[in-house]
């Protein structure tokens, strides 16, 4: 989960990261008043959006009133920078730049440990820096068991080649930056730039920070940071229901079990018949995961009859650990529940599988198609507008 | 002989008194595992009828492996305690550990796997993954034993459902081992470590690698395969129309150097001499005909 930057400067002030005094708002006026709050010469409105390069977009503005504030706001809300509409912007003081640094912390998956990388040269596309100049952006590997210690930040700043007046308030902050990685549950902490001031003072100026979903259980605080506003409705629905559904813009509805079955299922919907013009393709991906229930199966139903181009569903699981008869128990309970709305297009495999076919599905009446054990392609290549074929 | 795991094999369950593991162990000793204990805190002395045999519970990984020999170790407790779970069992000095567990918060996943390394003496496999299956010899994990039987295609795999899938494909020809690695950020063995060990393994003639977008795992295979293995080696890669996921900032990118996509992958493989099917059934055939023709 990506935070908003004012999301991550609340988590580093928490931690007692310096930062800037920033206020959020979602109205010219909210704007305004803030500017007036702050009582700086100088206030910055920054557009709040989870993507790189507002900057260039129009997406900051520096103001010298409220009233410029206010000015400032109305251009900047509204704006759709890299597809993401600008909901709301923060107002913060203003700072004295001297210098502009880069650091970050994330996780590493090739080496499976943590990487520090910082440079003397922020502020610009770290990107960049990192291609043209990679003597100028140190990379140094931290120990997830020990983490970020002091130790490992003067190693940090030194690798850097900052002036030896300026690594202990930097490690300082790079050990308050780690405190942030750890005690959050990150996956990254970004912060570009990291700026001296020219009274000598490091401060985070902006901040990026990407939240371990799967840590959830233990950050109750986490409740209410989750942001729906750029999400399908139908993915907040199946959300809510504890799926895993993706929404594309296919007719082929696609329920399967294990992420890897399901995308393989997408690739064969996807590649059968694409030598005609205008072959259906998926319409979503929606994992029900393993030991799913019959009611499991009936919400992701539900979810996928929702979806107003859906003409038909394709139904791909293997009994592993998802008994094949919970399967085709939990489609006549949706069918049941949704009446007329849909044919399926079934194909189970493994454990179960005989009895599902001779008694559950014929039992229900339900126009459903099986096919064999050939990975669902014989189910793809059918028509889906077709009649459902009889169960074999 | 199988990688990793064969009849010698003496397994233990962490959490086998949980409705998973009581379920997943009853279906492990009936594909044949030596399951010799299961460890649950604050049970220990106690014992679970599995078709009237009683298996011993423990208090710890290492009182289960004085009292019985243990030298692998299933994993089926809650994500909140498998961090504890897998440092017990690699302190106990375990040759294996299989974690099953998913949704394991990746600072857990990244020490533990640390812990793994630090210690030395221990394979952990996972977390996130169905397991591991040498069929007829032993079965440690979720993986449904009746799919395939004992033959010498090595399977090494991301996804647990295509793994099963993959195994049913090729279920007469039969497998040495098939492991499942989970597709977790942060996994203690990797396509490589099944790659090396296949590559060692006497009883497997060809290998079959799944894997799926995201991370450069398999690009990593890829070069592993060009320069040490000799066997065949079939590919397969899902994912070819998931949608791009949300960036993660700029960072990520730098360190892996790629964008994880399957184009990106099969191209990889495909550079390396591997044949990369396009669905699982073309993936399988492919296998068929390398199997048919060395024998």
């Amino acid at each position: 989960m990506d935070l908003f930057e004012y999301q991550a400067r609340d988590l580093f002030e928490a931690h007692g990261v310096p930062v800037l005094r920033g206020i959020v708002a979602t109205t010219p006026q909210e704007a305004a008043d803030a500017a007036a709050e702050l009582a700086t010469p100088v206030v910055v409105v920054k557009a709040q959006v989870k993507t790189g390069g507002r900057g260039k977009a129009g997406g900051v503005k520096l103001a010298r009133s409220p009233q410029e504030a206010r000015e400032a706001a109305e251009k900047i809300l509204g704006l759709d920078i890299n597809g993401h509409i600008v909901r709301a912007v923060m107002v913060t003081e203003g700072a004295d730049i001297a210098e502009e640094y880069y650091f970050s912390l994330l996780l590493d998956r090739a080496q499976r440990n943590y990487l520090a990388m910082c440079s003397k040269e922020g502020g610009m596309d770290i990107e960049t820096l990192a291609v043209e100049r990679p003597d100028a952006l140190a990379r140094i590997s931290v120990s997830p068991i020990t983490g970020l210690d002091a130790a490992k930040a003067d190693e940090i700043v030194a690798a850097a080649g900052f002036e030896e007046a300026d690594r202990a308030e930097l490690a300082r902050v790079l050990v308050l930056l780690g405190d942030v990685y750890r005690e959050n549950d990150a996956t990254l902490v970004e912060v570009n730039p990291l700026v001296k001031t020219g009274s000598g003072q490091i401060i985070a100026l902006d901040g990026k920070v990407t939240l371990d979903s799967n840590a959830a259980f233990r950050h109750p605080e986490w409740e209410g940071l989750a942001d729906e506003s750029r999400d399908d409705p139908l993915e907040i629905r199946a959300r809510e229901k504890g799926l895993n559904y993706v929404k594309l813009d296919g007719s082929v509805g696609i329920i399967g079990n294990g992420a890897g079955l399901v995308m393989s299922t997408l690739d064969v919907v996807a590649n059968a018949g694409k030598e005609f013009p205008g072959s259906p393709t998926p319409a979503n991906f929606l994992d029900i995961g393993g030991g799913a229930s019959a009611q499991v199966m009936a919400d992701g139903l539900d979810i996928i009859l929702s979806d107003a181009q859906v003409e038909v569903v394709f139904v791909n699981v293997f009994g592993g650990i998802t008994a094949c008869s919970e399967v085709a128990k939990g489609i006549i309970d949706a069918l049941g529940m949704l009446g007329d709305r849909a044919q399926a297009d079934r194909r189970p495999a493994g454990r179960q599988r005989r009895r599902d076919r001779s008694s559950d599905a014929r039992r229900s009446g339900a126009p459903l198609g099986a096919h064999g054990n050939h990975h669902g392609r014989r189910g793809a290549q059918r028509r889906p507008t077709g009649q459902p074929g009889s169960l074999r | 002989m199988a990688i990793w795991l064969d009849h010698h094999s003496k397994v233990i369950v962490q959490g086998m008194t949980g409705s998973e593991g009581r379920k997943h162990t009853q279906r492990m000793i009936a594909s044949g595992t030596r399951i010799v204990g299961g460890v649950t805190p604050g049970k220990g002395g106690q014992s679970v009828l599995f078709e009237e045999d009683p298996v011993p519970v423990f208090n710890s990984v290492a009182e289960a492996k004085q009292a019985t020999g243990a030298n692998v170790s299933v994993i089926f407790v809650p994500a909140r305690f498998t961090r504890g779970a897998v440092f017990e069992a690699v302190d106990a000095g375990l040759d294996l550990a299989v974690c099953i567990t998913e949704g394991v918060p990746v600072k857990d996943s990244a020490a533990f796997y640390t812990h793994v390394v630090e210690s030395g003496h221990t394979r952990l496999i996972g977390p996130n993954c169905p397991g591991l299956i040498s069929p007829g010899k032993s079965n440690v994990g979720i993986i449904p034993a009746s799919i395939a039987r004992p033959g010498r295609i090595g399977l090494v795999s991301k996804s647990g459902t295509l793994t099963y899938q993959m195994m049913f494909e090729l279920g007469d020809i039969g497998f040495s081992t098939a492991v499942g690695i989970g597709g977790d950020p942060v996994i203690g063995t990797t396509h490589i470590d099944a790659l090396a060990a296949f590559e060692d393994d006497p009883e497997t003639d060809a290998i079959i690698m799944i894997g799926e977008i995201g991370g450069d795992a398999e690009e990593r295979a890829a070069a592993f395969v060009a320069d040490h293995v000799t066997k065949p080696v079939v590919g397969y890669i899902a994912g070819f129309t998931a949608p791009e996921g949300k960036t993660m900032g700029h960072a990520g990118a730098i360190v892996s150097g790629t964008k994880g996509t399957a184009l990106g992958k099969k191209a990889a493989l495909e550079e390396a001499g591997v044949q990369v099917g396009r669905t699982p059934s073309e993936a399988a055939n492919l296998i068929r005909e390398i199997m048919s023709s060395l024998h």
